[in-house]
């Protein structure tokens, strides 16, 4: 069953305090990942690997460029699920 | 219609490294050398990259002369003569002639000639490939001893402003004697190539388009992103098969030398490998930089000469860039 936006939401917000420490509370919708959340794009392609494995999606490299803030991955992500 | 019979080359059954050489960039260049063009800073290259500083060669050090310098380190290291050297691999991106190889010349000035020389142009894969050739000649019987050779003249390639790869570069040779062997020295190796990534890392131009003047000199660029997401996870798995053909497992290792492409790229491949604590893991790169094809050879030799690993230990090796390109062995540490 398709997961929900603040179900996404949630499980991203674990997958980066993993890789970068950050608090999953401050992993909010409208945070940029760089220019709020200063994460590099290492970081952001591990996030992404590790996003694709939970949620059991697809993030193809050209993608990862348009997923600007936190809201753009966790769209993308609820919409590319099954 | 009969013929006599053909003879055929008596194969070996086993084959191994028998001794490395090392020889690095004459120069020490620091992160604050490198950050100002790149609008960056030493914490921020040691925090994304690992690297706390590079060596490259001067304008007096060729790609050449280092890879002359390795090669008699090896060569003695091996106690061969090198006259018994029956084939020369040298495995770079850039020696500056298309033509001739840089094998040929290696081969003449250490002694090897007319041993029977080329180059293999596999990037970061190359020394990798170059041992993989090496075993198969050497147990095949076409040569008794063979010398591979992974060096760069990185610095003579980058673009002191692009921030994706040069700031990581630096310049060395490393080297090796393959030889036949009465135990198992060298495991089957995993190597392949994805064609469709081919722009994911290389040139920035080509040298068509430099004749025609559309294009400064060209230099080495990359996808950062499409780079570290194949290094990682594809690369993991192509480590695990590697281990897998050798027949042994993770815990069997004494060391991991991966290719020197960034710290982050060699902690998340181990950790993707889930190696236990006891496996020495080869981080050359934080004071050597990434010397494309000669970063898996400088590494070994780095763990050996520090005696964080001892001769005779198990080593899973893995070489991985541009084509995209790659290779891995389990290896006996000579």
């Amino acid at each position: 069953m398709a997961l929900s936006q603040s179900e996404v939401l949630a499980g991203l917000a674990e997958i980066v305090n993993d890789e970068t420490g950050i608090a999953a509370d401050a992993v909010a919708l409208e945070k940029s990942f760089v220019d709020d959340l200063d994460i590099d794009s290492i970081s952001m392609m591990t996030i992404v690997v590790n996003a694709e494995d939970k949620f059991g999606v697809k993030i193809p490299d050209e993608e990862v460029k348009n997923l600007i803030t936190v809201g753009d991955a966790v769209d993308f992500i609820v919409g590319a699920q099954g | 219609m009969s013929h006599p019979q053909l003879n055929q080359y008596t194969a070996v059954q086993f084959s191994r490294i028998y001794g490395l050489g090392a020889a690095r960039g004459d120069l020490i260049v620091s992160n604050d050398e490198v950050a100002g063009p790149i609008d960056s800073s030493d914490e921020w290259i040691r925090q994304r990259t690992g690297i706390i500083e590079r060596r490259r060669a001067s304008a007096n050090l060729s790609l050449m002369d280092m890879a002359v310098d390795a090669s008699q380190q090896a060569i003695a290291a091996a106690g061969i003569d090198p006259s018994e050297i029956g084939a020369v691999l040298f495995s770079t991106i850039t020696h500056p002639h298309q033509t001739p190889s840089a094998a040929a010349l290696l081969a003449d000035k250490i002694g090897a000639n007319p041993a029977p020389a080329f180059d293999i142009s596999a990037a970061c894969a190359g020394y990798c490939y170059g041992i993989a050739q090496a075993d198969a000649l050497v147990r095949s019987g076409m040569a008794k001893y063979v010398l591979v050779v992974g060096g760069e003249k990185l610095s003579d390639f980058i673009d002191p402003t692009d921030r994706t790869i040069s700031f990581l570069l630096g310049d060395g040779a490393g080297a090796a004697i393959v030889g036949p062997s009465d135990t198992p020295g060298i495991s089957p190796t995993v190597w392949g190539s994805d064609g469709s990534h081919w722009d994911a890392v290389g040139m920035s131009a080509s040298l068509l388009e430099l004749r025609d003047g559309t294009t400064a000199w060209p230099t080495l660029r990359q996808e950062g992103q499409t780079v570290f997401r194949w290094a990682v996870w594809e690369m993991a798995k192509v480590a695990k098969k590697a281990l897998e053909v050798a027949g042994v497992e993770a815990e069997d290792l004494d060391a991991l030398v991966t290719h020197q492409a960034n710290i982050r790229i060699i902690d998340e491949l181990a950790k993707q490998l889930k190696l236990p604590e006891n496996v020495v893991v080869a981080r050359d790169i934080v004071h050597t930089g990434n010397t494309s094809a000669a970063s898996v050879p400088l590494a070994m030799h780095a763990l050996l000469k520090s005696g964080e690993v001892k001769s005779g230990g198990l080593a899973l090796q893995i070489g991985f860039g541009a084509g995209l390109a790659f290779g891995a062995q389990v290896v006996v540490m000579p």
